[in-house]
């Protein structure tokens, strides 16, 4: 089997799951966890295409889903645009912003746009909680309008899970066919070897900054689709420290491989809901996981599988998708 | 007040917390020059600095003098031991890789903050009682003078340490070429510990003099630790004379504009100045930006 045909394979597997996951789902609360997981693989997803393909981490990514939930909500619920021109509308916002912030930075070694984006995730939660006429200020903004498309309303959990997965889906897809376009590979050769990559004509900065961009995309559509099924939004759900926790799910499942930061959100987020302790040590678990994980197993749960396989079933043959 | 009163006002309270934005940048830049990479655990060294130094107060009853060394000293065997169980055992070399696992430790340290000394706010007494003093019109107490003297003193060590002693001099060398420098006989992971350790006390100093100025929690340090670092970056990242000139001027431009903006946006200068400087210089002030050659 080709690359492509391995992939679409787990595509239509995880689909067949997504189905009928809600038969056995008989308390509607996992249905909120597993529609928040779908929000959480949307985001990250992006977020992996600029890690492991750009090979520039962002700190700003919560920022980004922030920008796409409060423009959505007050777009929608301010001035009673219809929900989905509204997430359109944030997350063009949404791209112009990466593009600014990441022009100038992605052309330059190292950590600029770590340091940018860190800089960028602050300024935006501080505007979230001192704009209070337009964004709510500390309690946020609430009375959001639900997704609306073809006479239906993607208000209570059921309706939602069928969007938000269609969307997480078509995101995984998308995402992997940018990885096998022309700015995949060249991404690829760059991320190998960035000398032999511009030699043979990839223009790098120009690669990474559309990744950045369309990263930011991903992010925002995330975070128009949170707010619309919550219908209520506060600035501390968009930190510094949120953008941590998706860097982490992407580096827990592996970076750079699509279905690596699917189990990262995957693994990640029910974690705490599933082990009601970890409230209140969720910084001490999270860290704790994280530095153990990058120190023993910087390639992530995907890279130590790949590296244990061989011992289980017969040797791979090339790297699978 | 008068318009000469108020400048003076706020040049005094520029001063005061440019200085401790200098001692977080000075520890940025010392692992920076080590190994190359942003330790984001930074700001939480400074919080330790003042919940030890707390702790040893109340809870050992300690004299402050006492307090005040050992606090510092604690936080400097933190900062080794971050290098030596995190970032010298792991796999993989890759800066990206080792920046997150000071995320990490930063995330995990405050974790074990909260439950060591809660959430709520403590009481940090300052080091001389608190009496108002006065100078061309500026109000202001002791514990100002603590911090721009001890800031003072600690720039001064700091530099006779890398001019004059053997270690200092070792480390300098680690930082121009490690290669080189392993080749001379010098113990390169020996020298890289001794930069976290150093950016440590730096750290738990920093948190000791100020906490009593602002208040004291488990995370009083993530604020003061992200505006060090846009000092650093500001003074030209990685640049020890850039670091200390980026805290003051950041320290004095927040000041300042506090009393021209609303003080609600306060923070957000230092943030806007980071993109600026990114945008525009990124080598900061004293730097020179290293460009992708290829």
């Amino acid at each position: 089997m080709s690359r492509g045909q391995v992939f679409y394979l787990q595509m239509g597997c995880l689909g067949l799951a997504v189905l009928l996951a809600p038969l056995f789902m008989s308390n509607p609360y996992y249905l909120n966890v597993l529609n928040v997981v779908a929000l959480n693989v949307i985001a990250v997803t992006g977020l992996n295409l600029l890690i492991g393909f750009a090979g520039a981490v962002s700190l700003g990514h919560a920022a980004f889903i922030g920008l796409g939930a409060y423009l959505s909500g007050m777009l929608s619920s301010i001035w009673g645009w219809p929900p989905l021109a509204a997430a359109l509308a944030a997350a063009v916002l949404a791209a112009l912003v990466a593009l600014v912030i990441g022009l100038p930075t992605l052309r330059l070694e190292g950590n600029y746009l770590v340091m940018a984006t860190l800089g960028f995730n602050l300024i935006v939660g501080i505007i979230m909680l001192q704009a209070d006429q337009y964004t709510g200020g500390p309690s946020g903004l609430s009375g959001i309008e639900p997704v609306r498309l073809l006479g239906m309303t993607f208000s209570d959990d059921q309706s939602f899970y069928w969007l938000a997965w269609a969307v997480a889906l078509l995101g995984l897809a998308l995402a992997r066919n940018l990885a096998a376009s022309r700015v995949g590979r060249g991404l690829r050769a760059l991320h190998d070897s960035p000398l032999a990559a511009a030699a043979v004509g990839v223009p790098t900065a120009n690669y990474k900054v559309r990744v950045f961009v369309l990263s930011a995309v991903y992010a925002s559509i995330s975070g128009s689709l949170y707010a619309h099924y919550f219908g209520i939004i506060t600035p501390r759900t968009f930190d510094i420290f949120r953008s941590v926790e998706l860097v982490t799910m992407c580096l827990v499942g592996g970076m750079g491989s699509l279905w690596g930061g699917f189990i990262g959100a995957a693994f990640l987020t029910p974690l705490p809901q599933a082990l009601h302790v970890f409230d209140q040590y969720k910084d001490v678990f999270y860290g704790g996981l994280l530095m153990v994980l990058l120190i023993r197993e910087p390639e992530g749960l995907v890279g130590a599988w790949r590296r244990l396989r061989p011992r289980f079933g017969p040797k791979a043959t090339g790297r699978p998708a | 007040m008068t318009g000469g009163e108020q400048l003076a006002q706020y040049l005094m309270s520029g001063l005061t917390t440019g200085s401790i934005y200098a001692l977080v940048a000075l520890g940025f830049c010392l692992i920076h020059k080590a190994t190359h990479i942003v330790n984001f655990a930074q700001g939480d060294f400074l919080s330790l600095g003042g919940l030890m130094m707390y702790s040893l107060l109340h809870w050992a009853g300690l004299p402050a003098p006492l307090a005040f060394v050992l606090a510092v000293a604690a936080v400097a065997l933190v900062g080794a031991a971050l290098e030596r169980l995190a970032i010298r055992p792991a796999k993989s070399r890759d800066a990206m890789v080792l920046i997150f696992i000071t995320v990490a430790a930063s995330m995990f340290m405050r974790g074990i903050f909260k439950e060591v000394w809660g959430k709520q706010a403590l009481a940090m007494p300052p080091l001389s009682p608190d009496v108002a003093l006065k100078f061309l019109g500026a109000t202001f107490t002791p514990q100002n003078l603590w911090v721009l003297g001890i800031t003072l003193a600690a720039i001064a060590l700091l530099s006779f340490f890398f001019r004059a002693t053997l270690t200092g001099k070792a480390m300098r060398a680690v930082a121009a070429n490690p290669r080189a420098a392993a080749l001379m006989g010098i113990d390169t992971d020996r020298m890289v510990l001794y930069s976290f350790a150093l950016a440590g006390a730096l750290g738990g100093l920093a948190g000791v003099i100020i906490t009593p100025i602002t208040t004291l929690n488990y995370q009083v340090g993530v604020m003061m630790g992200l505006k060090g670092f846009a000092s650093a970056v500001l003074g030209g990242y990685g640049s020890f004379t850039g670091a200390i000139a980026g805290g003051l001027a950041l320290g004095l431009l927040e000041s300042l504009a506090t009393g021209v903006v609303s003080s609600a946006y306060k923070d957000l200068i230092a943030f806007v100045i980071l993109l600026a400087v990114l945008f525009v210089r990124p080598g900061g002030l004293l730097g020179r930006a290293q460009q992708v050659r290829v």
